[in-house]
């Protein structure tokens, strides 16, 4: 191999598409990683914050694109502005608080200050730069911001598609239906739960769409469910559901179809485990269409869907995915709820995120540990291939692409294929 | 005038102190039907993020009544949750205990705990403070509230296959 040859040209080698067989070195060489992160990072859509973090102006938090640490923060006319938190004078970060409110950022370094917008605004002493220093080329790098449904993405790539094109018309459908889970009110996260799990983030990438693991590793939580919740989540026997590429590396796993649209369910009776809930919201003077509306958003959505490359609606939260290092990857779980909605029912809803949920509860631990054990196996047998061809047998064309069996490894499939598709591409 | 003037501060910072010690060896040891008879039944524990207060009204990493604490018992004990089987080991110290009020029968103190997980050959290491409320009964103390708030509860965590 001669010195110009790029290490990584052969992506067959690396993802086989034909025969959906993932190379080994694909969660374990740190170069490859370097490269992901240029190519695909730096180049697409990624997630970093949702409307309701920002709920004033002024109002911002902490987030990463890739490995650039940003900030996302809403301006005086209520913009969401994402920027790189390194200060244009000599690179010092100009926020370490994670989430809060301010009227601008100040270098702690020399003082220079900037904007909401990231525009700079002051710089102490200046008469030392000279009469022609550009304030103006001298703002926070900013990223492009665009938001849909509530979720703002941001991008480096000042020529990438607009985000509702990224995301494509059935991502656009389902985010709505996901968004019904708010009851009539707006969705709010409500808190999260954060933990770093020593895998690569392609390992946490295939997961949010993958029904095969769920009866497996989630046994001890079904066991802690009544029967008829347990029910709930037989969708493997059921063969109702299917899992569906739905481009750009996007993809849905539909686990209860009958629960697609929450709204479809507005006539059923009141769930039995919820009986007590409705009581209480009763209680509370709203109306009876309005109770079974908020009770059924108690319960959720009946599917997750994927999205390419960091972030997934699971059920009831978002699962949001940064990648560290090519072995260390860390997950953020938000808990969602239902801005100025009944108290009694946010609490159902922190109380359901607290049982599965995060480093304590009864169904991350057990991800987190199969995940870690992912990573470990791929120190041995390096040439055997990672499989993810289930379902590939019975697919059918779906609306954008192939539809599978529920627990087929479609959502896989179109991940890797996109993973591929940006890979391919000049950084 | 409180009625811990009235007590002897000495022994009842002894009499606290062997009863966290005894919790933190059952913890270690993971007898999880000890630790539950340490309980009143309306008990409540808590692991919460941040500095909020207001346990009921958000995020913790848990908020176990009764029911929760038993399940969650359950779920390590019957070997099908795969981060619990095997558990990590750990050993802890508790340490610090400052009581700060003692009224009828329900002392209020806080606590420090350092504790080492293993697991993987690789060890971790976590510092919490604890707040008990501990009700004297004539059957020993029992724990009313537990609140243990890791030092970065609000940062980067790894999952947990034990108690604190």
């Amino acid at each position: 191999m001669s010195l110009d040859t790029p290490k990584f040209s052969d992506f067959d080698a690396l993802y086989d598409a034909e025969n959906a067989k993932v190379a080994t070195e694909m969660y374990e060489d740190p170069d490859l990683f370097k490269e992901e992160m240029d190519r695909i990072f730096k180049k697409t859509w990624v997630w970093v914050a949702h409307e309701s973090e920002f709920p004033d102006k002024g109002s911002f938090k902490l987030s990463q694109v890739g490995l650039d640490p940003v900030i996302v923060v809403r301006d005086r006319k209520g913009k969401i502005h994402c920027m790189v938190n390194r200060c244009r004078h000599r690179a010092a970060t100009v926020c370490e608080v994670k989430q809060g409110k301010t009227s601008s950022f100040q270098c702690p370094y020399h003082g220079w200050g900037y904007g909401l917008d990231g525009s700079l605004r002051a710089v102490p002493y200046p008469e030392q730069y000279g009469d022609d220093f550009d304030k103006s080329q001298h703002g926070l790098l900013k990223l492009r911001t665009e938001s849909h449904e509530g979720m703002v993405f941001a991008t480096f790539n000042e020529d990438a598609e607009p985000l509702v094109d990224f995301l494509g018309p059935e991502v656009c459908r389902y985010m709505t239906l996901f968004m019904k889970q708010g009851g009539g009110f707006p969705v709010k996260v409500l808190g999260e739960h954060q933990f770093q799990v020593p895998m690569n983030w392609k390992v946490q990438l295939e997961n949010t769409t993958d029904a095969y693991h769920f009866p497996i590793v989630h046994k001890s939580f079904m066991q802690t469910l009544d029967e008829k919740t347990e029910d709930l989540f037989a969708f493997m026997d059921k063969n109702e559901g299917w899992v569906e590429d739905l481009g750009n590396g996007h993809s849905i796993m539909m686990m209860m179809p009958s629960r697609a649209d929450l709204d479809d369910r507005l006539d059923d009776p009141i769930e039995p485990r919820f009986e007590w809930l409705a009581e209480e919201i009763r209680k509370e003077g709203y109306s009876e269409e309005q109770v079974k509306k908020i009770v059924l958003a108690v319960g959720g959505p009946g599917f997750n869907m994927n999205l390419f490359p960091n972030v997934s609606f699971s059920l009831s939260f978002f699962r949001v995915l940064t990648p560290i290092a090519v072995d260390k990857t860390d997950i953020r779980h938000m808990a969602l709820g239902m801005d100025g909605g009944p108290k009694i029912a946010n609490q159902t809803r922190l109380r359901l995120h607290e049982h599965f949920q995060g480093p304590m509860g009864f169904g991350s631990p057990d991800d987190a540990e199969v995940w870690e054990r992912v990573q470990r196996g791929t120190q041995g047998g390096e040439e055997l291939p990672i499989l993810v061809n289930r379902g590939i047998v019975d697919e059918e064309p779906g609306v954008m692409g192939p539809r599978g069996h529920v627990s087929s490894e479609t959502g896989m499939r179109a991940a890797y294929k996109m993973w591929k598709r940006m890979m391919e591409q000049e950084a | 005038m409180t009625e811990m003037s009235k007590l002897d501060p000495k022994a009842l910072l002894a009499d606290v102190t062997e009863f966290l010690w005894q919790e933190a060896d059952i913890l270690d040891r993971k007898d999880y039907d000890a630790w539950i008879d340490l309980w009143l039944k309306e008990g409540i524990y808590i692991l919460p993020i941040g500095d909020g207060e207001d346990y009921e009204n958000q995020l913790n990493l848990c908020y176990d009544d009764d029911k929760m604490r038993r399940m969650r018992v359950d779920r390590f004990k019957r070997g099908f949750s795969i981060s619990s089987a095997p558990a990590a080991d750990t050993v802890r110290t508790v340490s610090r205990i400052v009581i700060e009020s003692a009224e009828g029968d329900v002392i209020k103190l806080r606590a420090a705990e350092h504790l080492v997980e293993d697991k993987f050959g690789r060890q971790r290491m976590w510092a919490a403070d604890l707040f008990y409320t501990l009700r004297k009964t004539d059957d020993g103390f029992k724990l009313e509230r537990k609140i243990a708030k890791l030092l970065n509860s609000d940062g980067m965590l790894n999952s947990f296959s034990y108690l604190f």
